[in-house]
């Protein structure tokens, strides 16, 4: 009788380390999670000078109409409106705003679809049903109409953006943890898990929501920039940050008319905003390639 | 003879599908005594693994309906028991091991958490959790269990997750140890070692084992009665000898055949004929 045990192989031990490890390895989401970072520090660090009362570089509200339109300079680093305001301090205070709206209203449309989902996922049968059909209904309305609407009825504000994009957004959320939960509830630990007697509860929070959790972390970073995006485009239109709070979308707007004229107006917020949106899809992608587990799963 | 831990009466199981009604099993009866060994032997889809998840009423209602009979656990009837009293009973009085170990097991937790969970669940009393999961890893054979309990399913090979989930099973000090094809899923010198455990652990705790296999060659020398079923059906029960030697009915004698025999002349394995079962 051979009675050996194999000595164990040398893996990383939690799956998080594992995932961990497969991130580190890739450079292009390195840099993108890098953006992501500046820009938070970024954000951050306007916050906090902006509630000390220490405007920098300069004020982003302050006109001085004998510097305006004037194209960037040892002065103004990014140049001047058509109220001589100081672009670079603008868009600092619209990396800030943009940074907020899409954290704050990914996290009311993840609670909402997470628990939606879940339930939907976790009880099935007509509870299912009646939930999906509603979120099918919902999905049928082209989102951004969607927003402009429930924002053209509440009023343009931070507070109504955040919640109004965060409303709306939930359902793709809610699909994708149904459709985990489906599949995790039929999984052999969780049936193992009701073997041994656990709670209902207890099984929902213990052995299915963890093992949803990379999907779902995935969508939440995935969702930041869909709802920078949506801010920018609301603003743009008028619909959204009120000036003269500056955000990316209104310096756009405001910046237009003089298209021909004043390129620096355009071109940084424009890029500003590629660079967080690609940023943070970038880092969303290469976070979906590290926490894959499903080849290892089996 | 002492009262039988675990009585099924006529137990007849459906499932409702949206455009017909399986007979999953009919009519079922048999007994367990406490620390006795009974193995449900059949073919996949004769109604065994389905008659054991019947035993705590895991079976999800619907598709599957009770349509009738009885099972008295220690003399209290399955069918009338509150959520609160199935989910004592299961883990707690009859714990289950499953074919597929490493499914079985969650990917995101380690060995001592989900043990850990089993024990805190059903054994209030203990206070040393972390000990007491090394005594039980230790008793199924687990070298440096205090070492391996921290370890993550991925990291255990096929037959030590499928002893870490006996493990767990047994940490709750069951009655009845209900284990379906526990070995179908390893490989052959893997299943020795595993039945060979649950042999020598049945002996030290003298639980009850439910062996579901659909191979009678696993059968002889670990259980002591036998239970065969066959579409739904318990064709026959008896003595383990008795069944293997003078097989009554026309499908245990075809399982018996199909066992592979070392120097058997024969160029094909036998294969069983259902039509010549039906007409028998």
């Amino acid at each position: 009788m051979i009675t050996t045990t194999p000595e164990p192989l040398e893996v990383a031990a939690s799956p998080m380390e594992r995932s961990l490890r497969r991130f580190r390895a890739n450079k292009i989401g390195l840099c993108a999670l890098g953006m992501v970072g500046l820009l938070a520090v970024i954000a951050v660090a306007f916050f906090v000078l902006d509630v000390l009362g220490i405007p920098w570089p300069m004020d982003p509200d302050a006109t001085n109409l004998e510097r305006k339109l004037l194209p960037p300079d040892s002065v103004n680093w990014l140049g001047t409106d058509n109220l001589g305001r100081d672009v670079f301090s603008r868009l600092l205070n619209g990396a800030y705003i943009s940074l907020t709206v899409g954290f704050v209203a990914v996290f009311v449309s993840l609670f909402i679809g997470v628990t939606v989902g879940a339930v939907a996922g976790y009880f099935g049968k007509w509870v299912d049903n009646l939930i999906m059909r509603f979120v099918d209904a919902i999905m049928c309305f082209p989102t951004f109409f969607l927003i402009l609407t429930a924002v053209a009825l509440v009023g343009p504000s931070i507070f109504n953006i955040i919640i109004v994009i965060g409303l709306v957004s939930w359902t793709g959320t809610a699909r994708l943890v149904r459709a985990e939960f489906l599949t995790l509830r039929e999984s052999a630990y969780v049936q193992a898990a009701r073997t041994l007697g656990q709670r209902g509860p207890k099984i929902i929070f213990r052995h299915m929501l963890p093992n949803a959790a990379a999907p779902i972390l995935v969508t939440a970073v995935l969702g930041v920039p869909e709802a920078i995006l949506a801010e920018a485009g609301l603003s743009f239109l008028g619909f959204g940050v009120q000036p003269p709070q500056a955000t990316w979308g209104n310096i756009i707007a405001d910046g237009k008319t003089y298209i021909l004229d004043a390129w620096w107006l355009i071109l940084f917020p424009g890029l500003a905003i590629l660079i967080a949106a690609l940023s943070f899809y970038l880092t969303g992608d290469a976070l979906r390639q590290a926490v894959e587990t499903r080849s290892e799963r089996q | 003879m002492s009262q039988p831990i675990l009585q099924v009466r006529n137990l007849c199981i459906d499932f409702v599908l949206e455009d017909r009604t399986i007979e999953a099993v009919k009519d079922a009866s048999f007994e367990l005594a406490a620390g006795e060994t009974l193995a449900i032997v059949g073919e996949s889809g004769s109604g065994k693994s389905v008659t054991a998840l019947a035993l705590t009423r895991l079976l999800p209602v619907p598709p599957a309906v009770i349509k009738g009979g009885e099972i008295l656990f220690d003399g209290e009837s399955v069918m009338t028991m509150d959520a609160a009293r199935l989910r004592k009973l299961r883990g707690g009085r009859i714990a289950y091991i499953f074919q597929e170990p490493s499914t079985s097991l969650n990917p995101v937790y380690t060995v001592r958490s989900q043990i850990g969970e089993a024990i805190r669940l059903h054994r209030r009393d203990v206070t040393d959790v972390d000990a007491e999961i090394v005594r039980w890893l230790d008793a199924v054979g687990i070298v440096d269990p205090a070492a391996r309990m921290h370890d993550y399913p991925h990291q255990l090979s096929g037959g030590m997750q499928q002893r870490v989930m006996i493990a767990m099973a047994l940490a709750c000090q069951p009655d009845v140890l209900v284990a379906d094809e526990p070995t179908t899923a390893l490989d052959v010198t893997i299943q020795a070692q595993i039945m060979e455990l649950l042999g020598s652990l049945k002996e030290r705790f003298g639980m009850a084992v439910i062996l579901i296999t659909h191979n009678f060659g696993i059968v002889s020398g670990f259980a002591s009665r036998v239970l065969v079923m066959y579409r739904g059906r318990i064709v026959e029960q008896g003595p383990t000898e008795e069944i293997l030697r003078h097989p009554q009915h026309a499908y245990t004698r075809a399982l018996i055949d199909c066992i592979p025999q070392l120097g058997s002349k024969a160029k094909r394995l036998k294969t069983i004929d259902h039509a010549a079962i039906e007409a028998a």
